[in-house]
């Protein structure tokens, strides 16, 4: 995994349906680099979830292009998209979306399911990813034994397991009180101090702020970039 | 990465496919039920079938398949012609000609329970002179008392076969048990067991040759000396093997002068055309059958569907993992040939068990045609293949932005 760029936006736009047109992103450039810890923030219905489907490539932008670690994922097949998905982004859901019937350890490994890594392989990167998130103690429970911000640790760990270029968290702490909330956060610095690129998409300003950088928008558009405030994009 | 290839192996495949059975047992225990009763229905029908007919051929072979019967047929004048007195002595000189016996029909005696029944009532009842050997020959057994003997035979004594005994209402042998035959009383020494190679000898009374002449008065004139006889039906065992051989010789050696004038028959075919009459199945269980097969897979298409809906955020999240769409298509292809294929092999297991349990207690050897079984699964796998195709599609073609935003 070379270059300095994890993620690329460059001038996406998204249009939902035809009348009344719904411009849910309006040209929308900014670029993640490795290693970065980044929080997009905005109000509800600014468009902060749609620009989470467009970077994770299971929405295609109406116009722009979106890179992930370098590759150009507009003209890419089905099949390609998939093998992106699955090799260089990792998700984190605001519901979780955890499997109920089967144990945390095969939850996290399922992270790494459909990236053709043998199943051997896969516990024992599981088994890593759940001590990253202070959870081995708990790798044979199930989901419904575990308390919210447990359930979102093994979230993040199935996410991290794969160590992809980029994980997008979309409201992570958005079903949390706020004290659980604040120990994601602390868990999310941690695997950034350890050199994972993370973007989190939150509608708390509060939050945002304890991030490195932040991007707001609005309406669609990015209003404001601290990187390009200090100078750090061209 | 460590691998190229994202395909699924076979126990990730399996495991993904099984997550939504193991997530709702009761809901997959049901919609396999209907395709576990039809596929059972299937294999017991076609499992019965061949177990019964497999048990009459075993009873047919038990019998003997050696057996051909002489009987007189039509003259050319298109009476009723007869069968020479010596055809029973020249048969015997074939080759391969094991031992025969015969009997005489003595059209014009019938025989009533006594003398007060009114003539017309015979009850369908013949009455034979026989040989001796016949039941050796036929292989029938005795239920009650005795056969004849050189003695009996020359005596008013009739042993009655097993229809005409229970016609007769006689189930059993006193010392004073007597019929009315013809026109006077006869003893009864014995009743015999029934005959399935001939029929005929179960609706009718025996009595021996010497007194069919001297008490019916059925016997031959030959050069003016009285004769008893003739046969009407000869009983030949062959030597097996040999039967065919044998039987294209018979008619021209019982009747030398009109041999178009003898019938001869095998009669285990008979039998074995209703054993295969036995073996034709219940085409309405089949139907049953099928109609289950088909609600069956009507209840799996449904349970897909509904499946599909109510998954929407796993497969979100399965193609935010990044499964193709392949991948989930697969999958609930793969979960709905599975439903239907345990339902399959359960109603197999149960068609089968319930074809043991019945040929069993048949005394029958269990059967159960690889077709039956063979079939009920590739059934299931199309059934199952069927009704997941399309919910199977929809899922795969359902957006992930669209399955991740419900919930
Ligand atoms: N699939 C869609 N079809 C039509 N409009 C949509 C769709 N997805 C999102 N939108 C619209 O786009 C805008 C942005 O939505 P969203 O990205 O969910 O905002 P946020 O996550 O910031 O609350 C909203 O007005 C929403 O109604
Ligand atoms: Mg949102």
């Amino acid at each position: 995994m070379s270059g300095t760029w994890a993620l690329e936006l460059d001038g996406v736009t998204k249009v939902y349906g035809e009348q009344p047109p719904v411009h849910a992103l309006r040209g929308v450039s900014f670029a993640v680099r490795r290693g970065e810890l980044v929080a997009i923030v905005g109000p509800s219905g600014s468009g902060k979830s749609t620009l989470l489907h467009v970077m994770g490539t299971l929405e295609l932008p109406s116009e722009g292009v979106v890179r992930i670690g370098g590759v150009d994922a507009s003209g890419l097949s089905d099949r390609e998209l998939s093998r992106l998905r699955a090799r260089q982004i990792g998700f984190v859901f605001q519901q979780f979306f955890l499997a109920e019937h089967a144990s945390v350890r095969e939850n996290v490994a399922d992270g790494l399911l459909y990236a053709g890594v043998p199943a051997v392989e896969r516990y024992r990167r599981a088994d890593e990813a759940l001590e990253r998130v202070g959870l081995s103690h708990r790798a044979s429970f199930r989901p419904t034994q575990l308390s919210g911000g447990e359930r979102q640790r093994v979230a993040i760990a199935r996410a991290v397991v794969g160590t992809p270029a980029i994980v997008l968290a979309d409201e992570p702490t958005g079903n949390l009180d706020s004290t659980t909330g604040a120990s994601i956060m602390e868990l999310l610095h941690e695997l950034h101090a350890n050199g994972a690129t993370i973007l989190m998409i939150t509608h708390d300003a509060g939050l945002a702020d304890q991030l490195p950088r932040q991007i707001r928008v609005l309406d669609g558009q990015v209003v404001s970039d601290t990187a390009c405030d200090r100078g750090d994009v061209a | 990465m460590i691998a190229t290839d994202s395909r699924l192996g076979w126990r990730d495949g399996l495991r993904v496919a099984s997550v939504g059975m193991r997530a709702r047992r009761l809901r997959a225990t049901l919609s396999a039920l209907g395709i576990a009763i039809g596929t059972a229905a299937i294999v017991a029908v076609l499992g019965l079938s061949s177990s019964s007919q497999a048990g009459l051929i075993a009873e047919i072979n038990q019998l003997g398949t050696n057996l051909l019967t002489v009987e007189a047929g039509q003259s050319f004048t298109g009476g009723q012609a007869k069968l020479p007195l010596q055809a029973p002595a020249r048969i015997t000189h074939l080759d391969h000609v094991e031992e025969l016996a015969h009997t005489g029909l003595v059209k014009e005696a019938k025989v009533y329970r006594s003398a007060l029944v009114p003539p017309a009532s015979t009850g369908g009842l013949s009455v034979r002179a026989t040989s001796l050997n016949l039941t050796a020959v036929l292989g029938v057994g005795l239920a009650r008392g005795s056969w004849l003997n050189a003695g009996t035979a020359r005596e008013p004594v009739a042993v009655l076969g097993a229809v005409a005994a229970q016609r007769l209402g006689i189930d059993r042998i006193r010392p004073d048990q007597r019929i009315w035959l013809g026109h006077q009383w006869f003893d009864v020494a014995g009743i015999l067991e029934a005959s399935p190679l001939e029929t005929d000898i179960d609706s009718s009374a025996l009595v021996g040759y010497p007194a069919a002449q001297q008490y019916l008065g059925y016997l031959s004139l030959v050069h003016g000396a009285k004769e008893s006889g003739p046969p009407s039906s000869i009983y030949v065992r062959t030597a097996t093997g040999h039967e065919a051989a044998v039987q294209s010789l018979l008619a021209a050696t019982a009747n030398p002068e009109a041999p178009n004038e003898v019938n001869v028959s095998q009669p285990s075919d008979v039998l074995t055309a209703r054993a295969a009459a036995a073996g034709a199945f219940d085409s309405l269980f089949l139907g049953l059958g099928l109609v289950a097969l088909v609600v069956g897979a009507v209840g799996v298409a449904n349970i897909m569907i509904i499946s599909v809906l109510e998954r929407r955020s796993e497969i979100g999240l399965r193609r935010a993992l990044g499964a193709t769409k392949g991948q989930i298509r697969t999958q609930f292809l793969a979960e709905s040939i599975l439903l239907a294929l345990v339902g399959g092999v359960v109603g197999v297991l149960a068609g089968a068990a319930a074809t043991a349990g019945y040929a069993e207690s048949k005394g029958w050897a269990i059967l159960i045609p690889v077709e039956a079984w063979s079939g009920g699964i590739a059934a299931a796998l199309l059934i199952g293949a069927l009704a997941g195709l399309m919910p199977a599609v929809r899922a795969s073609r359902m957006p992930p932005t669209v399955a991740l935003r419900t919930v």
